[in-house]
């Protein structure tokens, strides 16, 4: 609680945090939607906001607003699970490549310096070219977690490596403690700040891709979601035919997610990150 | 000897990393068609004959065949494997289905100039002028224009390339049109090397380029601010201006100098990044390169299309960071004394 008092004096932190709130309770808000999203023509079409419906409705006959709030949780859904698997990746390899060292670390550190080397977006494009329906939330966010964990993975390896060199590890392996016990006692809370961070910015990047390939047709175009309601938008020529409404409630709702998660990522690294710490601490008194 | 230790310590884990890379990419591309739960070769076809187009039936066993093999699916697993990569090596990714017989390589040689001309150019502008002014707004950490670059770009950077493409698009081409929204050349426009030609090239590639070109600027100023603002807190730096060398003078000898390196690695790291927002880029624009191709193969399914364009781009990033690694000791006095 201490540490979400302390981040949300920083303003980019706050205004991150706002947004984010009310991006979660309108994925809250689906859950009473009176109508349901598998069905077309339950409202009349291609109308303007009106107080009816607020967003107005597109050419499938949906309540644009409650498409929307559908589209918001199906997102961040699939952010947190492809977040949530490929944060087990790094830190599996992060953890032993930083600690096993030697040629166990080359190893590891040239395998994931190859996934980050090769473009992600050709080998998803034919994934999605063959699977296309086949294609769960959940079994794209683990295909996403099969390709983000690279840069993270590095980030845990030299926390590692430099917890490694530290007296307590000394003192903990001459005093007999097993290995695991020794990561998880010393090491986890070491590295949990850093999961966190990465895991909102792995977040930001499978919303992107989610995005890109549902855009491309190229993912299961039923489950609504940011990516399939653009996908929609753009394929009934809302924006030839001027339902701007339809087309800007997913751009502007995807521009305002990823505009706060990355706020997000970038305050929360900041304030792990000793160096700036003491620098902004530093420009605090200097101006007082 | 210096030569001896600089080939085993850098040139060699360099080049062992570019096999890896490819290794990895070419097989995962092998793996994927495996995944399905269906025969993709029965699916390839059910699709080409959907369409109507007639083939008689020795045609047909003749595609079944040639798919069979490109899918890497005849004799053992084992043969399958290398016998993928003996098509690698010629360079040759079978027929392409939609446009039948012409073959995938010369599909993709005849677009690869757009894309990596848009890349090339693209890429310097954003670096060059991404490394400016975030070295300047890093220098100057604490005026208000620098912090207003840091707002700016931490606004434009997180926003994902499809959606920023969009954005203009539907400024410049609704609301503002004054630059063609498609095409890499006006339609049925020849290929001369007159004035005429040139503009109208550069007018079709601005809108792609600019779209690039704010996202990487972005991207590139952030790096770059963090990094000046680090080192002009170092002591050498100090030190300098303690002796009283002239601003300019500490900026770049001792400054700019220091800050390039990461930015090198960092461009040959983010290549496959870059290189995939060009091929959204592409499509939101219909430009005739890479992605504008993938796009049409996506639309007609035209599967062997796709994965020839897959394997080509592991291939294509692979090297060209290679490159860019190669090029390093150049700027690094470490590398090249050590």
């Amino acid at each position: 609680m201490t540490i979400l008092r302390e981040l949300l004096r920083d303003g980019r932190f706050k205004f991150a945090f706002i947004i984010l709130c009310v991006l979660v309770s309108l994925a809250i808000l689906s859950f009473f939607s009176p109508y349901d999203m598998s069905k077309w023509n339950v409202v009349p079409r291609d109308m303007p906001p009106s107080m009816e419906h607020i967003l107005g409705t597109n050419s499938k006959g949906q309540d644009v607003f409650w498409e929307m709030t559908f589209a918001i949780r199906n997102s961040l859904l699939l952010a947190v699970i492809a977040a949530a698997f490929s944060r087990i990746i790094a830190v599996i390899v992060g953890l032993v490549a930083g600690f096993k060292g030697g040629s166990t670390d080359r190893l590891l550190m040239s395998l994931n310096d190859s996934f980050i080397v090769i473009p992600v977006l050709p080998i998803l494009i034919l994934l999605g070219s063959i699977l296309k329906e086949r294609l769960s939330i959940f079994s794209l966010g683990l295909v996403l977690a099969l390709f983000g964990w690279a840069w993270d993975a590095r980030v845990i390896r030299s926390q590692i490596l430099s917890l490694r060199e530290r007296e307590f590890t000394y003192t903990a392996i001459l005093s007999g403690e097993k290995t695991l016990e020794l990561i998880r006692k010393e090491y986890i809370p070491f590295i949990i700040p850093i999961i966190f961070a990465t895991a909102i910015n792995n977040m930001f990047w499978a919303v992107g891709m989610e995005v890109t390939l549902a855009i491309l047709g190229l993912s299961n175009l039923t489950i609504p979601t940011l990516g399939t309601m653009l996908y929609w938008a753009i394929n009934y020529q809302a924006m030839l035919l001027g339902y701007w409404w339809w087309v800007a409630t997913p751009v502007i709702v995807s521009v305002f997610l990823f505009v706060a998660l990355y706020l997000l990522s970038v305050s929360i690294s900041e304030y792990l990150d000793p160096r700036t710490r003491i620098q902004r601490i530093g420009i605090s008194e200097g101006v007082k | 000897m210096l030569i001896l230790s600089f080939v085993k310590k850098y040139l060699l884990p360099r080049i062992i990393q570019y096999v890896i890379v490819i290794f990895i990419g070419t097989t995962v591309v092998f793996i994927i068609p495996r995944l399905m739960p269906v025969d993709p070769v029965q699916e390839m076809i059910n699709t080409i004959t959907q369409k109507g187009t007639y083939m008689d039936p020795s045609a047909v066993e003749k595609l079944r065949e040639s798919l069979k093999e490109l899918y890497g699916l005849k004799g053992s697993a084992l043969s399958q494997y290398f016998n993928f990569w003996g098509r690698l090596f010629k360079g040759d990714f079978g027929p392409s289905l939609s446009q039948f017989p012409t073959s995938v390589t010369h599909l993709i040689s005849v677009s690869l100039p757009w894309t990596v001309g848009l890349m090339l150019v693209t890429i310097l502008i954003s670096w060059i002028a991404g490394n400016i002014l975030g070295g300047l707004a890093g220098y100057f950490n604490h005026t208000r224009w620098a912090k207003a670059l840091e707002n700016i770009s931490m606004l434009i950077r997180p926003i994902p390339y499809y959606i920023f493409a969009l954005i203009l698009l539907l400024i410049f081409g609704y609301v503002i049109p004054i630059f063609p929204i498609s095409g890499g050349t006006t339609v049925g426009l020849r290929f001369t090397w007159s004035w005429d030609f040139i503009v109208d090239v550069v007018k079709h590639a601005f809108l792609p380029a600019l779209s690039m070109v704010i996202l990487g600027a972005a991207g590139w100023f952030q790096t770059m601010r963090l990094v000046v603002s680090n080192i002009v807190r170092e002591d050498h730096v100090l030190y300098a201006k303690a002796g009283g060398l002239s601003e300019i003078k500490i900026g770049f000898k001792y400054v700019i100098k220091n800050a390039m390196l990461p930015q090198i690695t960092g461009l040959a790291l983010s290549l496959g990044q870059i290189f995939s927002g060009a091929l959204i880029t592409e499509m939101v624009f219909s430009y005739p390169g890479i992605g504008g191709l993938l796009y049409n193969a996506i639309i007609s399914g035209d599967y062997n299309l796709i994965m020839g364009i897959t394997l080509f781009s592991i291939i294509g990033i692979a090297t060209a960071t290679l490159v860019i690694d190669l090029l390093y000791p150049l700027f690094d006095p470490r590398v090249r004394y050590r």
